[in-house]
């Protein structure tokens, strides 16, 4: 196991394309780091430097204290894991995994080792002797899994490894990721434009628009400490509601108003956000998360009521997801249209008026509401979240939220 | 939906295939059992329809649309790889899309090959294949993310193989490759192939002498001295840069490829000499034989045939004591060698060989037999000494016949693309 770090990395294509810029990254002894990103963010490019497939233009790569900006793939000692995995019919499952290590004349007494250690983690012990064809289709994924495991690499490269599962396969395989990196603790480097698969693997996680790092972090500090308007409309499921609120002042308590809304904001909110009060009078980007409404008749007490006529329900086990609307236009922001620009296209969009934008809330179980219903939410207005409206940057974000 | 490439007027019965029901619980009489398939990552199936025969594979949209453009990408560059004809997409939520290639002519599979080889094991000529085929791709940016001996369909040319990919679910096409691609391409390639090897030995299915690992790591050198060969840059002395330069080139139509364009820079010590490589396959003989004889033919075959061509034109001339244009000779050299010697094959042995390669051995056999016999033969003898001892040999394909297909491939028997174990 190894640390990787890159260090004022560059990669420039013919013509001056530039598809990381000046990328430094720290990724720790067995850390589990997810680079994520829309489509055409760097984020395989950065897999690849790191692999060896793509020459780096500047900067330094380091696999344990080793440089490795020119050695090549085979002499980094990493695993790019089950791309393309072929298991093999006549083999048993402990040749297929094991397969490998004999090509490189590895002692057998070594090989039979690392492959029982393989099949114990993986659960497949009691399959070491069939055939592939004996297996269900997430057994064959984990052995193409232990293939890369009896590698015993110094670190784990995996480029959008799920994409071409099925649904179901997918949800299995990154649950039996999460549980291979609790026990292996091997260094792992995960490139996916899915930020659910992102949120849910990563020890923390590298956020890249166009080639430039947007923020780095641990799950819970990307949702709750969001950098600026980008990575706080990539990263959450659903998106987090915005819009242009004015501040104003009301009976000495600070507001934010939008449409025919109006919340007072706490005053540790604004405590916690330095230079915050100093746009009083003017224009911010307000951004609420749909986990931080609630059906009021549910909500805590204390928190800002807001009313609402509910247009879409979406019944989960545990939530209903409320679509609504408000009576304010969409934020107009290249952040946003960038993340408008990587929206599934089979994303289901309900017509919305002009000046007008659809929000989500998503609240409990245990709520009524009902399509049409009148609604009064209740907000958790301390964790509300405020951007400049020109830059798009974080208004009073503390430097602890951008790890290196 | 169906995309695909026009025209495709051959393709059209497919549109009447159940695509509204999952691939692998079609029930329909084109499709086309094919025996010893090993394990699929998709769900493949084989179709006969209007004397053609395709290969459809289900995957997601995504890679179909992808593997599509691809495989297009490398019909354009003439790079040799299975054709596409379409895809289906849309067939139902959720659904995946089905990819359709056509299937190989007179194509086999490395299994079949190392099953029933014939004149010694075909490892060489299966590693030069497949290293001519990956230097073609990465020449051209092409990185194949999958190289395998079951990712590749091979074609019996003149004594040779010819590689075709398969496969382009994985590939890549770049403006260019770095080294730590094809370095990278390169090594999945030996791992694929020990697997394949292995996989052999243990199914029983490997030839004694065959040593799996000695076999897969032979591929690299082969590919850094086939991408050196071709790639190197050399410095020429003034006398000397003619025929140096004329050398090179002769070198590389010998390794089967065409200079694109020669790059002289003057430097202090001489001049440097960089060749770029045409991507596409040389097909000089293979061109000049259908101008001249109307055959279609691979390039060793073509060049095989060719040279019987200028053996027969040398002999009317002498015969006749007269000039023979070429042309002249050409068309009876068809009608009075060619094709009489392939009439001599029974209809239950058509399906064997590509007519050209059948030709081509033919040639072999009456050179064999004249040596034996210390005079020339002919080629009516040898074609029947060949017809009667050799081609019956010659492995039959692997599937049993598809009734009801018409033209040359309806006599022929499909044999099993190893590659749908893969693709």
């Amino acid at each position: 196991m190894a640390q990787i770090m890159l260090d004022h990395v560059d990669k420039s294509y013919a013509g001056g394309v530039k598809a990381v810029n000046d990328l430094s990254l720290h990724i720790r002894d067995g850390e589990f780091m997810v680079l994520v990103g829309p489509s055409g963010c760097g984020k395989s490019t950065v897999l690849r430097m790191i692999a060896g497939l793509e020459e780096i233009s500047s900067g330094s790569i380091r696999i344990g204290e080793l440089l490795v900006n020119d050695l090549p793939p085979k002499d980094r000692d990493l695993a790019m894991v089950f791309q393309n995995y072929a298991l093999y019919p006549h083999m048993t499952v402990g040749d297929n995994m094991a397969f490998g290590l004999k090509m490189r004349q590895m002692p057998k007494e070594e090989v039979d080792r690392r492959v029982a250690d393989a099949a114990r983690i993986l659960g497949l012990e009691q399959y070491l002797d069939r055939k592939p064809a004996a297996l269900s289709g997430g057994q064959r994924q984990r052995v193409a899994m232990g293939r890369a495991i009896v590698r015993e690499p110094q670190a784990f490269l995996m480029d959008e490894p799920l994409s071409n599962l099925d649904a179901k396969l997918r949800v299995g395989m990154r649950s039996s990721l999460a549980q291979l990196h609790e026990q292996l603790k091997v260094t792992t480097v995960y490139a996916t434009h899915d930020q659910v698969e992102a949120m849910t693997l990563g020890d923390r996680v590298c956020v890249l628009r166009d080639g430039l790092r947007q923020q780095v972090g641990t799950p819970g500090n990307l949702l709750d400490h969001p950098v600026n308007l980008f990575v706080a409309g990539f990263i959450g499921s659903p998106s987090m509601n915005l819009v242009t609120a004015r501040l104003g002042t009301d009976g000495g308590q600070v507001t934010a108003s939008f449409g025919a809304h109006l919340l007072t904001i706490p005053g540790s909110v604004l405590a916690a956000r330095p230079g915050l009060d100093g746009y009083a009078g003017r224009e911010v980007i307000l951004g609420i998360r749909p986990s931080d409404f609630e059906d009021a008749r549910l909500a805590e007490p204390s928190w800002v009521r807001m009313p609402a006529t509910v247009d879409v329900t979406e019944e989960l086990s545990s939530e209903i997801r409320v679509i609504f609307v408000i009576n304010a236009p969409p934020v107009d922001h290249q952040d946003t249209a960038a993340l408008a620009a990587d929206q599934d296209e089979d994303e289901a969009v309900i017509p919305i008026a002009e000046g007008k934008s659809p929000w989500t809330a998503r609240v409990s179980s245990r709520s009524r509401v009902r399509p049409g219903d009148s609604i009064e939410f209740g907000v958790d207005t301390s964790n509300l979240h405020f951007f400049d409206p020109g830059s798009g940057h974080a208004i009073g974000q503390t430097s602890s939220a951008s790890s290196s | 939906m169906f995309v695909f490439s026009p025209p495709a007027d051959e393709a059209a019965g497919l549109l009447t295939l159940p695509f509204s029901e999952p691939l692998e619980e079609w029930q329909d009489e084109r499709l086309v059992e094919v025996r010893q398939r090993g394990i699929s990552r998709h769900v493949v199936r084989f179709i006969a329809d209007s004397g053609e025969l395709y290969a459809l594979k289900s995957i997601s949209e995504r890679l179909a649309r992808r593997e599509y453009r691809l495989l297009r990408a490398l019909a354009e560059l003439n790079v040799p790889a299975v054709e596409v004809v379409g895809i289906v997409v849309d067939r139902w939520t959720e659904a995946d899309a089905i990819l359709v290639t056509r299937f190989l002519d007179y194509s086999t599979t490395y299994r079949a090959l190392f099953s029933t080889p014939r004149g010694g094991q075909p490892t060489d000529s299966l590693l030069d294949a497949l290293v001519e085929l990956l230097v073609r791709l990465h020449l051209s940016g092409f990185f194949w993310g999958d190289c395998s001996l079951s990712n590749t369909l091979f074609r019996q040319d003149a004594g040779t193989l010819e590689a075709y990919l398969v496969d382009a679910e994985t590939s890549e096409q770049h403006p260019a490759l770095s080294a730590g691609q094809r370095a990278w391409d390169v090594e999945l390639a030996t791992e694929r192939i020990c697997g394949e090897l292995f996989d052999l030995e243990a199914g029983g299915l490997l030839p004694a002498g065959v040593d799996p690992v000695a076999t897969a790591d032979a591929l690299q050198p082969r590919y850094e001295g086939l991408w050196e060969e071709l790639n190197r840059e050399e410095t020429l002395r003034p006398e000397e840069q003619r025929y140096r330069i004329a050398e090179r080139l002769r070198r590389l139509n010998e390794l089967g490829f065409d200079a694109d364009e020669v790059e002289l820079i003057s430097a202090p010590d001489g001049t440097r000499l960089h060749v770029r490589t045409k991507v596409a396959e040389s097909g000089q003989h293979s061109r000049q034989l259908f101008q001249q004889a109307g055959i279609s033919a691979d390039e060793n075959q073509a060049r095989r045939l060719l040279n019987d061509i200028a053996s027969f034109r040398g002999y009317l001339e002498l015969r006749d004591g007269a000039g023979v244009s070429e042309t002249v000779a050409a068309h009876r050299w068809v009608q009075e060698v060619y094709e009489p010697a392939l009439a001599a094959v029974p209809a239950g042995l058509r399906d064997r060989l590509a007519p050209p390669e059948i030709f081509h051995e033919i040639l072999e056999h009456r050179w064999y037999l004249s040596e034996q016999a210390g005079r020339d033969v002919g080629t009516t003898m040898a074609a029947q000494s060949y017809v009667d001892t050799v081609l019956p040999e010659v492995p039959r394909p692997l599937t049993t016949t598809i009734e009801g297909l018409t033209g040359p491939r309806g006599q022929q028997e499909l044999v099993d693309e190893g590659a749908a174990e893969e693709a």
